[in-house]
């Protein structure tokens, strides 16, 4: 979802490029506390060439289509949110110059919305998943599910306020929400599987490497001729700001919150009623529309079926939707458990280097 | 006089809970040219990233030319111990060739025909002064293993630390490289499978073996001991008999 | 992404534009962008005297047509997002062959095709003239923070090598018969995308240490650096100047 040159206009593209520059300075700094100063500029450049490399794996689906990661949520989760974002920044920075993927003006808007929002969003949630799940490496995998799936729409979301004070042609808000939130729940459902496999995957191996994981892992015992010692505190790694001053109460608050703000929000976004569909119904190309393949969903068009007031409906809908990312992150959570136990055991040690 | 390396007690687990290190004790005098041998899984790589303090949080100590290995002296440690990694494209990160051998002692600070003089003489001493604007990734393995030592040389080493350094080379190229180590005048670690390249080169060798150091003496008779080289899982190439090969100096 | 030196885009070649310096040719393509995103829509012969001026560069840099159009492909997936505007935007509508269409979605999607593409094609040019470390050169003319120039910088470096990894990864296991078909394949594509990262990770660990081992301390020393004349910075700001002046006229006329 590249944005080219032409969709957003010049003062809206240079605010948030200005925007984006900011993050990019606050990140700067913050990339260097999570990974000591010395070490940011090869680690991130590594995880900014494996971001870039992994964009290019491809997940195949079913009949020849596949997709593949955006990688903010991964990025933000395994190296935290500072250098994810440095990362994401910087592989949107070398697509645009280098492969002209991306419009040179609309670099600001593509750093906003892929790096900074979802590497964010993706981070919150799920710091504040960790924070309120049981301690163990599945829960750090089920708030990877749920970190990923949100923060694509996320993005999506925040494309579509830039669209709505800065794009180029007044197509109502309403539908470029729609259409871009309904699509990117999709790419979300894709984006969130791999990450949390992913995530599990490296977990299983270098749990200390996930930054998002750190502070679960166990106590190291040394064998000395035979003795067992407790081996020296590694390395004072930097605690993530968060862990410091919150609590497991202020996490499930928070979580709660934002379960009342997803009804509220849906409650009023559903009372404007000019959707897609209505378009389309009065401009006759209806047939075309209901072939959507979510249609027949009943959260189909953020409304729920049967429930007459549209505001209702849609608040509903909204709360179900957060409901459903729970159950849906509790699924994987017990997938992985299920599968670690079984291959717990086979996961063999990489030597050092 | 000080050793250069001394290793004493050293005992290390990764963060997954391996233990690799069971207690290793090394002492290696100024100018010694010494030979690392060992299975796969032995410990060498991870004793290796002690000795500049890549790894630190296991038990014993690692003192370079008199200098304790610890967060204090860091930076000076570093510059001691000139360590070739096994890969070189880890070891060369920059864009060019002269870019990277300048890498070291641009940041001691030397600039100018100073640093030229530096970069010149260090591929020189390998050979490869002639591929000084080239990029690293245009050259061949053995070429970039060569600029990956002059990078080291660059930055004058008490002690050089080589990991596999006949590792993916063709035979030439293995002599090539034997010829130019063997001109230097340091102090030599190498981490080697190979054992008759340990044999061409190093005076003394020490076996490690589950994490602690085995046996030690000269490569000759560490070589020629079969029950030994047996009991490590270390064998020699065919029809190799250490005992017939004439001693190099 | 290439060699080092090199990169898909890039043409090799000795012409004017290839030996111009990267940062003014940087400044020059985004000076270029903005002039053209800011012109209004309506001025569509504006949009016609950019490309012009895009094809007079082309021709300096001796980068020929087929070249350029076939780079110009990547656009694509929007050409089908600008179709659908004219169906969806508000405002005024006319019929077109049957179809009622809005007003302001015909000219929305104008707007994105002409300004999208002139866009990618400087780009395009940019890109095809410049090469890696000249751009990198440049970005750290511009003044772009040093810690993200090397970032830049190990990516490029490492791009090549971790797509590399990843190829070998895909042959090892597909020689042991394994083909990822749907989503059922997805944990071992995972498993090769955690091993990868973990790889990168480690990589970067040694990277680091091989720079620590020679004296790193938080700051590369600058031993390249590019400078521009004035004739130079003239020559290269010749085309957003030129392009101003095409705009200005397209918002007085």
């Amino acid at each position: 979802m590249h944005v080219p040159d032409g969709f957003i206009d010049a003062p809206v593209s240079i605010a948030t490029g200005a925007v984006a520059a900011g993050a990019v300075a606050v990140s700067l700094r913050g990339a260097r506390r999570e990974l000591g100063s010395e070490r940011a500029a090869p680690l991130a450049g590594l995880v900014a060439a494996f971001i870039f490399a992994v964009q290019m794996l491809n997940f195949p689906v079913a009949a020849g289509t596949s997709g593949h990661l955006l990688g903010g949520a991964l990025a933000a989760i395994l190296v935290g949110p500072y250098t994810g974002v440095l990362c994401v920044s910087v592989v949107l920075l070398m697509q645009g110059v280098l492969f002209a993927d991306g419009g040179l003006t609309a670099l600001g808007v593509n750093i906003t919305d892929m790096a900074i929002v979802t590497t964010v969003v993706a981070y919150a949630l799920f710091r504040g998943l960790v924070r309120v799940l049981p301690r163990g490496r599945r829960s750090v995998t089920a708030a990877s599910f749920v970190a990923a799936l949100v923060s694509v729409p996320a993005a999506a979301l925040a494309f579509t306020l830039i669209y709505a004070i800065g794009g180029t042609t007044d197509v109502a808000i309403g539908k470029v929400a729609t259409a871009m939130i309904g699509v990117h729940v999709l790419i979300g459902i894709g984006e969130a599987v791999i990450t949390a496999l992913t995530v599990g995957a490296v977990i299983a191996v270098r749990p200390d490497l996930v930054y998002g994981a750190r502070g679960l892992e166990r106590p190291l015992k040394l064998r000395v001729n035979g003795e067992l010692v407790d081996a020296p505190a590694a390395r004072p790694e930097p605690a993530p700001a968060a862990a410091r001053v919150s609590r497991r109460g202020v996490w499930v608050a928070g979580l709660a919150t934002s379960l009342v703000l997803a009804g509220v929000v849906s409650f009023y976004a559903s009372a404007n009623p000019d959707g897609l569909e209505k378009v389309a119904a009065d401009q006759g190309i209806d047939e075309k529309t209901k072939e959507h393949a979510t249609a027949d969903s009943p959260l189909a068009d953020y409304g729920v079926r049967d429930v007459g007031d549209a505001r209702l409906s849609g608040g509903l809908a909204g709360v179900i939707g957060v409901g459903v990312t729970v159950v849906a992150g509790s699924a994987v959570f017990w997938a992985v458990r299920r599968r670690r136990s079984a291959d717990s055991s086979a996961s063999s040690v990489p030597e050092g280097v | 006089m000080t050793a250069s390396l001394e290793v004493c007690g050293l005992a290390f687990a990764y963060p997954d809970g391996h233990q690799a290190l069971f207690g290793v004790d090394l002492r290696i005098e100024r100018g010694e040219r010494v030979a690392l041998l060992g299975p796969n899984g032995a410990g060498k790589t991870t004793l290796v990233l002690h000795l500049n303090g890549i790894l630190t949080g296991g038990a014993g100590t690692v003192t370079v030319a008199g200098l304790p290995v610890g967060r204090q002296h860091m930076a000076e440690i570093r510059r001691r111990v000139g360590i070739v990694f096994q890969d070189p494209d880890d070891q060369l990160f920059m864009p060019t060739v002269r870019e990277d051998v300048a890498f070291g002692p641009a940041a001691a600070g030397l600039r100018g025909p100073e640093l030229e003089d530096r970069v010149r003489t260090a591929l020189e001493r390998v050979g490869m002064a002639d591929f000084a604007d080239r990029p690293p990734h245009h050259l061949s393995f053995g070429q970039r293993r060569r600029v990956a030592v002059a990078t080291v040389l660059a930055t004058e080493p008490e002690i050089l630390v080589l990991d596999e350094p006949s590792s993916n080379l063709d035979p030439a190229s293995r002599r090539e490289l034997a010829d130019i180590l063997r001109s230097l005048d340091v102090t030599v670690l190498m981490v080697t499978h190979d054992l008759p390249y340990a044999l061409e080169l190093c005076p003394r060798s020490v076996i490690l073996s589950e994490g602690v150091i085995a046996a030690d003496g000269a490569t000759g008779d560490l070589l020629s001991d079969e029950t030994l080289m047996r009991a490590h899982r270390l064998e020699l190439p065919f029809g190799f008999d250490p005992r017939s090969v004439p001693t190099r100096p | 992404m290439g060699a080092g030196h090199a990169h898909r885009l890039y043409r090799h070649g000795h012409s004017p534009v290839h030996a111009l310096p990267p940062h003014t040719k940087l400044a020059a393509a985004f000076a270029f962008v903005l002039v053209v995103v800011s012109t209004p829509r309506e001025a569509a012969w504006a949009f016609g005297l950019y490309a012009v001026l895009l094809a007079v560069v082309a021709h300096a840099a001796r980068i020929p047509a087929g070249f350029l159009l076939k780079r110009l492909l990547i656009e694509v997936p929007f050409v089908a997002f600008a179709v659908l505007m004219p169906f969806v935007a508000g405002g005024g509508r006319v019929d077109v062959l049957g179809l009622s269409l809005s007003v302001n979605g015909l000219w929305g999607a104008w707007n994105v095709l002409a300004k999208g593409t002139l866009g990618v094609a400087a780009s395009v040019l940019l890109a095809a003239t410049t090469e890696l470390r000249a751009l990198l050169l440049g970005l750290q003319r511009l003044k772009l923070p040093p810690l993200l120039v090397q970032i830049a910088s190990f990516m490029i470096r490492y791009g090549d090598v971790i797509t590399d990894e990843m190829r070998r990864m895909r042959i090892a296991r597909e020689s042991r018969g394994f083909e990822a078909r749907g989503v059922r394949h997805w944990g071992v594509l995972a498993k090769s995308a955690g091993a990868l990262f973990i790889r990168s990770y480690e990589r970067g660990e040694r990277v680091h240490l091989a720079m620590v081992s020679r004296g790193y301390a938080g700051s590369m020393p600058v031993v390249d650096e590019v400078a521009a004349s004035r004739a130079q910075w003239t020559y290269a700001l010749a085309l957003p100047v030129a392009a101003l002046a095409v705009c200005l006229l397209g918002w007085t006329l």
